[in-house]
């Protein structure tokens, strides 16, 4: 902390933030890509090309986690269907990829995807018209998720709905999704969903150097998103954010529209998690239903948590962290990991409420007052004191 | 139901209640309320649980909207058919029973939040402090006793400290009527005594309205008082007069 500031804030964007910032892009931007290509693939710092999608898709999660931190852990909307505005931004993606397809499909029709051909269906449908221009299909990836949680955040918040409520409706609204995108006759390929990409922009997506593309891609755009939830929670907006997770009604009574304030969050944090999914599918190769499924979103929540939630570096932290664990476990001992994600959760709520970031900080103060002897006490044993000199 | 034309009350009055009704599932928690205060009048009203004391506050704050009666602030502005935020920009502040002060939020962050400022989303994303501003959080800490807590948890102050707070931030905003809703509750003496002392410099220059059940406190600030029951006014006058109500008496030592 700055000493000598009367205002009781840290400069948010001081040197040493920019610092950090700049070091961690540096790494995934500029160091994963050379030792993907420059170094010889039997050097031990070599990354093989099978490992860049793998770090693409953690990426993309880290985004994902991102944007479910900024309305939960700031403004207190647990929303446990995020994983909803994911997978629209994918499907956006998705169609788009289908389109470049062309008449390189099983069926060879130069107007329609095969699973169409397939169901027999003469003409595309007007929700597909336009997907074939790349700049159309990046519009809808954040405009799709962008205005299905304005409307539905506007519903919601407007009839104030909290808490419990909120995230059970955000459930059941990925689960009407799932239902709805896994039906053969709304359109988006039904439970096989859509695959079989064959390029993005041009670019064949099964050629290393694209992988890369992509991965760099999802690393700008991870930095990118941070530095916009770092903006958005530094604010003044940032604290009105935070009260309303402390005292709602308090805040609508200094004149603040909660209403407003929740919409804001949850449009752009909706727009976010819909561009991180259109991320992640050119680099997975394939969209369909099961990703609108609850346990997703649950699952979601359960890397925000155990990051640390209502601080950003956390929610990253903690995307990669679980993702890295399920990644091996479920390849090494694939029954034990649904018990290892229920543990970590029960474990983080009831020892660490306030995640990894939180233990750390807590190290942090442990190791400084131990090594500078007459630091103060704890900020909580204070007002006993201070009421006493009153 | 077609609202009738509700009669416009003279200028001088701030606030203008006529005939409120609030029954919440049969319970009549406000029955025809009439309230008239005026501006630059500091009020105190008090009356046994249940008077609706807390249901008032709400009617005038927007949290609680009446079945039928006229609610008017400076003689035009119907409460009735706004909401609390917009109501709050009107110029009337509330301070709660129970101190809420925003707990992860530092004592200077609450000040801030409350500061005079444009209210709107998109505005305060882009807000940046001005020097007046920081300047007038420190006087306002000054003035509230907890500068040397300027930078820590309003979370960690203690109940008095976060009582002081919330007087503080509606203090800040300058706003016209303030409703202060038990501001005494669980303090000590001398904390009381320095909160009417307090309160009566404020109302030098705006209107208060204070609810309240410490009558020692009630007699300190030697407003006139009303005093409700079962939600209505029951008697009306300073605080002698009151208090040698033959009716008052009556309801507060029991049948």
């Amino acid at each position: 902390m700055i000493v000598g500031r009367t205002t009781g804030e840290r400069n948010p964007w001081s040197t040493r933030f920019w610092f950090s910032f700049t070091a961690a892009m540096l790494v995934l931007v500029v160091l994963v890509p050379v030792l993907n290509r420059y170094v010889a693939p039997d050097s031990a710092f070599a990354v093989p090309d099978y490992l860049v999608p793998l770090l693409g898709k953690y990426l993309c999660y880290a985004m994902l986690a991102l944007s479910l931190d900024l309305v939960w852990g700031y403004a207190g909307i647990l929303s446990l269907g995020h994983g909803a505005f994911f997978a629209l931004g994918g499907y956006c993606m998705g169609m788009y990829l289908m389109r470049q397809i062309g008449t390189r499909g099983v069926y060879g029709n130069p107007l329609l995807p095969d699973f169409m051909v397939f169901l027999d269906w003469k003409e595309l449908p007007w929700f597909w018209w336009g997907f074939d221009h790349f700049a159309y299909a990046m519009l809808m990836v954040m405009l799709v998720p962008g205005l299905l949680a304005f409307v539905f955040g506007w519903l919601a918040f407007r009839s104030r709905v909290t808490g419990v409520y909120l995230s059970i409706i955000t459930q059941a609204m990925t689960y009407a999704l799932m239902l709805a995108f896994f039906r053969n006759d709304m359109g988006f390929g039904g439970n096989n969903g859509l695959t079989d990409f064959k390029d993005i922009a041009g670019f064949e997506l099964q050629q290393p150097a694209t992988r890369l593309g992509l991965y760099v891609a999802s690393a700008i755009g991870l930095g990118i998103a941070f530095l916009l939830c770092r903006f958005i929670t530094v604010s003044k907006l940032g604290r009105v954010l935070l009260a309303l997770r402390d005292a709602e009604s308090r805040v609508r009574f200094l004149g603040y529209s909660a209403t407003n304030a929740k919409l804001f969050v949850f449009t752009v944090s909706a727009v976010l998690a819909g561009i991180a999914g259109a991320l992640y599918v050119p680099q997975i190769g394939i969209i369909n239903p099961s990703e609108f499924s609850p346990e997703n979103s649950i699952e979601l929540a359960i890397w925000v948590s155990v990051g640390g939630r209502g601080t950003l570096s956390g929610a990253m932290l903690g995307a990669g962290l679980v993702n890295l664990a399920k990644t091996w476990l479920t390849s090494a001992a694939p029954e034990i990991w649904l018990f290892f994600l229920g543990g970590l959760f029960v474990l983080t709520t009831l020892l660490f409420p306030r995640g990894i970031v939180g233990i750390l900080g807590q190290l942090r103060l442990i190791r400084s007052r131990r090594t500078m002897p007459g630091a103060p006490p704890l900020a909580v044993d204070e007002p006993e004191a201070a009421k006493e000199r009153a | 139901m077609t609202p009738s034309p509700a009669p416009h009350p003279p200028p001088e009055v701030l606030l203008y209640l006529d005939g409120v009704n609030v029954s919440f599932d049969g319970f009549k928690a406000l029955n025809d309320l009439s309230l008239v205060v005026e501006e630059g009048e500091l009020r105190t009203i008090i009356g046994p649980n249940g008077a609706g004391k807390t249901t008032m506050m709400d009617v005038v704050t927007g949290k609680t909207r009446p079945d039928s009666g006229a609610v008017f602030f400076r003689g035009s502005a119907d409460l009735t058919r706004l909401d609390e935020a917009q109501i709050a920009n009107l110029g009337i502040g509330r301070k709660f029973q129970r101190p809420t002060v925003f707990e992860n939020l530092t004592v200077f962050e609450n000040l801030e939040l409350a500061l005079a400022d444009s209210r709107g989303t998109w505005r305060t994303l882009f807000a940046r402090m001005a020097l007046e501003q920081r300047e007038r959080i420190q006087a306002t800490l000054t003035r509230i006793g907890l500068a040397p807590h300027s930078r820590k948890p309003a979370g960690a102050l203690s109940h008095g400290q976060k009582q002081w707070l919330e007087i503080g931030m509606l203090l800040i905003h300058d706003r016209q009527l303030l409703l202060l809703d038990e501001p005494v509750a669980g303090m000590t003496d001398r904390e009381t005594e320095a909160t009417a002392e307090l309160i009566l410099g404020l109302a030098r220059d705006r209107t208060i309205v204070v609810v309240e059940h410490d009558m020692a406190f009630v007699r300190s600030l030697g407003a006139k008082v009303t005093v409700l029951h079962e939600g209505a006014v029951l008697a009306e006058g300073s605080v002698e007069h009151v208090q040698n109500h033959p009716r008052v008496i009556e309801v507060y030592l029991g049948r």
